[in-house]
């Protein structure tokens, strides 16, 4: 019963938003249902398009969670894209390089190097936090834009005027920036070859949800990073090291975000360009929130948007409408999912109690 | 009463922060005066630090942080916090865009103010929808200025027609006589008009908010709602008012970039303006001259980043000077924002007893 009722808040979220979307389409003369026809033969129309959004879904899960791991204690990783793209960086520049070495060491080694990257980006945000009370979110946010500078240095073709180029960038590709494939041995083995395309990332992924529930809710690490989440006084009067957890919080919400930058790279483009962006990270925010925050919802949430996102393509090549609409529909299932009580008074459902999945993090700027 | 003790230490840490503000705006000046008028000149480095190019650059960079900073001001001042103004900044852009191409046959400045009147309210809209959310529907305020973030990035892309072309921008307004002072004159009074609202805007934000009655209302909503209350304030309906015009001076920001700055409307043009913006802000204290101080310190380094680009005397990659603004606003914030102290009530739903 408990499981029906918190799924109950997103679906109807995901139909209300899927209604104002169409009427956002229909008050700008686009069809809403052959787009929406579009949308879902382009999600689960055939093999393929299963195989797509599977594929869309698999970074979902992971900077979901790594949204949802900073959730738990209170903080908002807005970061989720610079530690992706951080991740990424770090993943690709192992695995292009230490040829020869066998399979078995070099993927696992480009996978670690890409949490690692990514847990270093996240560290920051936390130590600021803990050390000058700077707020994540800001610190995040510039950092986002500093790691996709920085990503786009590391590929920099050089410049006219005596620039050295990138350290990762490939002399091969001229004046293109993008860095070489990653090795065979560093690559993600397909699950389903091509024209399927599925690597074992997606695996990967949900045994990283399942360890995530594990570390949340059976460890002690868990209930300390919870405690602080929920009430930082009575942590810390409980005499439990609230700067510790919130470092720790934050670092590890990076690495989550740098695993989805890792397998993104190692099992499907192979190679980082610049153009490569870390838009999966702002969407793991979204993804969170939808998920409430709990390993089980996040993959649900994933698999959502994976589709949504799997199948904008093909509705916009069906139905000619912008593929950005999705991103109206996602912002929109957000807002239903963040306040009950719209949902609440679409669907005049009094059954649904007031309180229920409201979403409350803020604590101001001042943070503790 | 620790709370106390601290907000004594931190306003003895503000006054220094102002103290040394100050004497950096004075310091820059002066050195822009020298390098303009005096054989200086002739050194690149010292023109591409203080040259004209920078310092009009800086003003011109600062202009949507000014009113970005100034739009978080008044919602905040009220206690809701807004950490959607990127979001707000790019509808206002593109509701400026969009009217302003509809209207291409009409006389330009008919057409331009018809821009700025969209950009004003869209950006209204937008604030509204986060009061609407905040308030009425009790969502988390940061959640809620994400929702504005991504809708807008999603509605204005939906919508945008890449065809489309605006004709014509803003152009200065040269004031007579000032502008001829040397140097000062040139920077600050020879400027397109959004340019000019922005510099007095921070001035009747600033007497607004501090000498009026409804400067007062709002920060005793801010600060201790209920005691508002119980004064007879209608708490909810200030915010509702302040975060509306909260929303209006972000779309302006947009509107500045369209109208006066760029010309025309690019998918997610704001480049993170907004969050900038919002660094601004904290990093001023939420105080209109503070917010404005600090603008024009990323402002700076944003002309700084142009310059050094342009006059080629540095080999260091572009992407390295390109990140000085966001490196400076971690630096700001974390060298900042715990000494600085928001608005007590911020973040709270405020619902009354009798409810």
């Amino acid at each position: 019963m408990r499981i029906f009722r918190s799924l109950l808040i997103p679906v109807l979220a995901l139909l209300a938003a899927l209604l104002t979307g169409a009427i956002v389409m229909l008050i700008f003369g686009d069809n809403p249902l052959k787009a929406y026809q579009g949308l879902f033969a382009g999600a689960f129309g055939d093999g393929r398009a299963w195989a797509t959004t599977i594929r869309k879904m698999t970074p979902l899960i992971l900077t979901g969670l790594s949204v949802a791991y900073a959730f738990k204690a209170g903080l908002l990783n807005i970061g989720a894209s610079g530690q992706f793209i951080f991740g990424t960086v770090c993943s690709v520049a192992v695995g292009i390089s230490m040829e020869g070495m066998p399979m078995l060491i070099h993927l696992p080694l480009a996978i670690g190097a890409g949490i690692v990257g990514g847990m270093f980006w996240g560290a920051i945000p936390g130590l600021l936090k803990v050390y000058t009370g700077a707020h994540e979110v800001i610190v995040t946010i510039m950092l986002n834009y500093v790691a996709s500078l920085f990503a786009g240095w590391t590929v920099y073709a050089g410049g006219t005027q005596g620039q050295t180029p990138g350290p990762l960038w490939d002399p091969t590709a001229g004046a293109i920036s993008e860095t070489p494939d990653v090795l065979a041995s560093a690559q993600i083995p397909w699950m389903f070859g091509p024209p399927y395309r599925v690597h074992w990332g997606v695996v990967l992924a949900l045994l990283v949800a399942v360890l995530f529930w594990w570390l949340i809710y059976k460890s002690i690490f868990g209930f300390e990073l919870r405690t602080v989440g929920q009430n930082i006084k009575a942590a810390r009067y409980a005499g439990i090291a609230v700067n510790r957890t919130i470092i720790l919080a934050m670092t590890i919400a990076g690495g989550l975000a740098g695993l989805a930058g890792a397998i993104e790279t190692l099992g499907l483009n192979h190679k980082f360009a610049p153009e490569f962006s870390g838009a999966v990270g702002f969407d793991g925010i979204t993804v969170a929130l939808l998920g409430q925050t709990h390993p089980l919802g996040v993959v649900l949430a994933a698999f959502m948007f994976g589709a949504l996102d799997g199948g904008a393509s093909r509705m916009q090549f069906e139905s000619g409408v912008a593929a950005d609409i999705i991103q109206v529909i996602q912002a929109l299932v957000l807002a239903f999912v963040a306040a009950p009580m719209i949902i609440r008074s679409i669907f005049r459902a009094r059954w649904l109690s007031e309180a229920e999945g409201q979403a409350t993090l803020t604590t101001g700027w001042g943070g503790n | 009463m620790e709370g106390w003790k601290g907000a004594s230490v931190n306003q003895l840490v503000w006054k220094r922060t102002q103290l040394i503000s100050i004497v950096v705006i004075a310091l820059l000046l002066l050195m822009a005066i020298l390098v303009n008028t005096t054989a200086l000149r002739q050194q690149t480095w010292l023109r591409v630090l203080f040259g004209i190019s920078a310092l009009n650059f800086m003003l011109r960079a600062s202009v949507p942080l000014i009113l970005g900073a100034l739009s978080g001001i008044l919602c905040e001042r009220s206690g809701i916090i807004n950490i959607g103004i990127e979001g707000m900044m790019l509808a206002g852009a593109f509701g400026a865009f969009f009217f302003k191409v509809q209207t291409n046959s009409w006389p330009l400045l008919a057409s331009l103010m018809v821009g700025v009147l969209a950009a004003l309210l869209v950006g209204g809209l937008m604030g509204f929808l986060h009061a609407l959310f905040s308030i009425r529907y009790r969502m988390d305020q940061i959640i809620s200025g994400t929702v504005i973030i991504v809708l807008a990035t999603g509605i204005t892309s939906y919508l945008f027609d890449r065809d489309a072309v605006a004709q014509g921008k803003f152009g200065e307004i040269r004031i007579p006589l000032l502008a001829d002072i040397p140097v000062i004159g040139n920077v600050l009074f020879n400027n397109p008009p959004i340019t000019y609202l922005a510099l007095i805007l921070v001035v009747v934000l600033h007497v607004a908010i501090f000498y009026t009655r409804w400067g007062l209302r709002t920060r005793a909503v801010g600060e201790h709602p209920s005691a508002a209350d119980t004064v007879g304030i209608n708490v909810n309906r200030f915010r509702y008012l302040n975060t509306t015009l909260g929303g209006m001076l972000a779309g302006l920001a947009g509107g500045f970039l369209v109208l006066e700055a760029v010309g025309q409307f690019q998918e997610g043009m704001t480049a993170g303006r907004g969050f900038i913006a919002l660094a601004a802000m904290i990093f001023g204290n939420w105080n209109p001259f503070g917010a404005l101080a600090a603008a024009l310190l990323f402002g700076y380094t944003q002309a700084l980043q142009n310059e050094l680009l342009l006059a080629g005397v540095t080999t260091i990659p572009r992407q390295f000077v390109s990140m000085l603004p966001y490196v400076v606003t971690i630096v700001a914030v974390a060298g900042f924002v715990g000494r600085v102290r928001p608005p007590a009530a911020e973040g709270k739903v405020y619902e009354t007893e009798a409810h």
